[in-house]
């Protein structure tokens, strides 16, 4: 049958491609879900102008110019202001709470990609006066995606389309107090820019972070297998203080992970875990 | 077969209806379903599906194994994509044809995990999602039933896909339910 043995040639150059970026670079995508990581290849095909995904690893393999616009290609896309308003409604009223009795308070947000949901968060800890004794850090795997996060600049449209998940989310204040608008463009208000720093890191190679109160990953996991999503959430655990506080996407699954083990659920609808006091 | 994958945007949720009430309950293959929806809207298509018929039909959840005899629905604002291994995964990757979840997200997921032994089912619709996946289910040796557009409740999607891919069988609802019940049983 002609459709599946041109699947095998392409699951080959797939398997030659992740390969190669390994090989290579140290980027290491073997434990991701191939269904999806597959799509994002074949994009990079396109926008590449590679004929096909042979060709695509040719070009990456000689040409280490090319790596960051493919690892951009790769890794999670841009996400939204106040994604899930519930979610965030949900770390105001269970987490912001147990977060005052610190007098200085870490975040990570793993895989933070162009940082529309850091400032979102930005904004919820000013509203809730604990944003001048937090530091957050923002991680991802893609340089550029990094820097525009740091820039801080989006199509003015973004920050439109968010004012009612900002309402839904608990925002008291008006969303346009937080950025300033020139022609099709905002830029986040400096103050709110202040207390996060941007850096690299990959949630496949690299190790604990930081020592934070919350975790944030949403919909990073999501692309990963079971193995590589385990990794992670011990990874969490193990970066995260006594009865620190962990939010994942909505609807992700932990049920194949032996390290979900050392949460406990604080909120199911919003994936929202706490680490147990034994651990 | 092992699996049909529908796909429907406006005027779905009554031809998904109809689908679902036309199954037959004893054939052993699982159900897989996009409807274009709202981001932000609750798991309301899988309730309402699970009351037309004799299927028992729920939301997709990621990692979980896809088994036959039973129905799944996309999560509003998410991919959702099938594994080789015959489970599911979710995406937030960007919208296709203004749509998350997007139908040809699914099929080509589809195509490439089942091969020959996949059914896709396009029906009503306002934009051409789903061309393409049908495109790649023809393509691994899959089968394609279309709604007839002059059936459907709007005819634009159902014709892109037609235009583009052809069908096994392009026919009404009914005679569709009739197609899926007849090549799924044997």
């Amino acid at each position: 049958m002609t459709g599946e043995g041109a699947e095998d040639i392409e699951a080959i150059e797939v398997d030659l491609f992740v390969e190669a970026l390994r090989r290579r670079y140290g980027y290491d995508f073997r434990e991701y879900n191939r269904a999806s990581l597959t799509r994002r290849i074949r994009n990079l095909v396109t926008t590449f102008g590679a004929g096909t995904i042979g060709q695509l690893t040719d070009t990456l393999l000689h040409d280490a110019a090319r790596l960051p616009e493919a690892i951009s290609g790769l890794s999670v896309p841009v996400s939204e202001f106040f994604r899930d308003p519930a979610s965030f409604a949900c770390l105001r009223r269970d987490v912001f709470p147990a977060l005052v009795s610190y007098p200085q308070v870490n975040i990570w947000q793993a895989g933070c990609a162009r940082g529309e949901e850091v400032y979102s968060l930005a904004i919820l800890l000013t509203e809730a006066g604990l944003y001048d004794r937090t530091r957050i850090y923002a991680t991802d795997i893609s340089p550029d995606s990094l820097a525009r996060a740091a820039a801080g600049i989006f199509p003015a449209r973004d920050l439109r389309d968010a004012v009612e998940r900002y309402r839904s989310a608990g925002g008291t204040h008006s969303l346009s107090d937080y950025y300033h608008s020139r022609y099709e463009f905002s830029k986040i208000d400096t103050q709110l820019m202040r207390n996060i720093t941007f850096a690299e890191h990959n949630l496949v190679t690299d190790g604990v972070f930081c020592e934070a109160h919350l975790i944030l990953c949403r919909n990073v996991l999501i692309y990963f297998t079971n193995p590589l999503q385990n990794r992670a959430i011990g990874m969490f655990a193990d970066s995260l203080v006594r009865t620190g506080f962990l939010c994942l996407g909505a609807r992700e699954n932990l049920e194949f992970s032996p390290a979900r083990e050392r949460f406990q659920i604080v909120n199911a609808a919003t994936q929202l875990y706490r680490l147990k006091p034994s651990y | 077969m092992e699996a049909i994958v529908i796909g429907a945007s406006a005027g779905g949720p009554a031809a998904l209806q109809t689908i679902m009430a036309g199954l037959c309950a004893d054939i052993h293959v699982a159900v897989i379903v996009v409807v274009h929806v709202k981001a932000d809207t609750e798991d309301l298509m899988s309730p309402l599906l699970d009351q037309s018929g004799k299927w028992p039909v729920t939301t997709a959840r990621e990692r979980t194994r896809i088994e036959p005899g039973h129905a799944y629905v996309a999560p509003p604002g998410y991919h959702l994509l099938i594994e080789r291994d015959r489970s599911f995964s979710l995406s937030v990757d960007k919208r296709i044809s203004f749509s998350r979840p997007s139908i040809d997200v699914l099929f080509e997921s589809a195509a490439d995990a089942y091969g020959a032994n996949l059914v896709g089912v396009l029906l009503t619709g306002a934009n051409a999602d789903g061309a393409a996946g049908m495109k790649r289910i023809r393509e691994a040796g899959g089968t394609a039933l279309i709604q007839d557009p002059a059936d459907a409740a709007v005819p634009i999607m159902p014709q892109a896909a037609l235009d583009m891919a052809g069908a096994d069988l392009c026919a009404p609802l009914p005679e569709l339910v009739a197609a899926l019940n007849r090549m799924c049983r044997t």
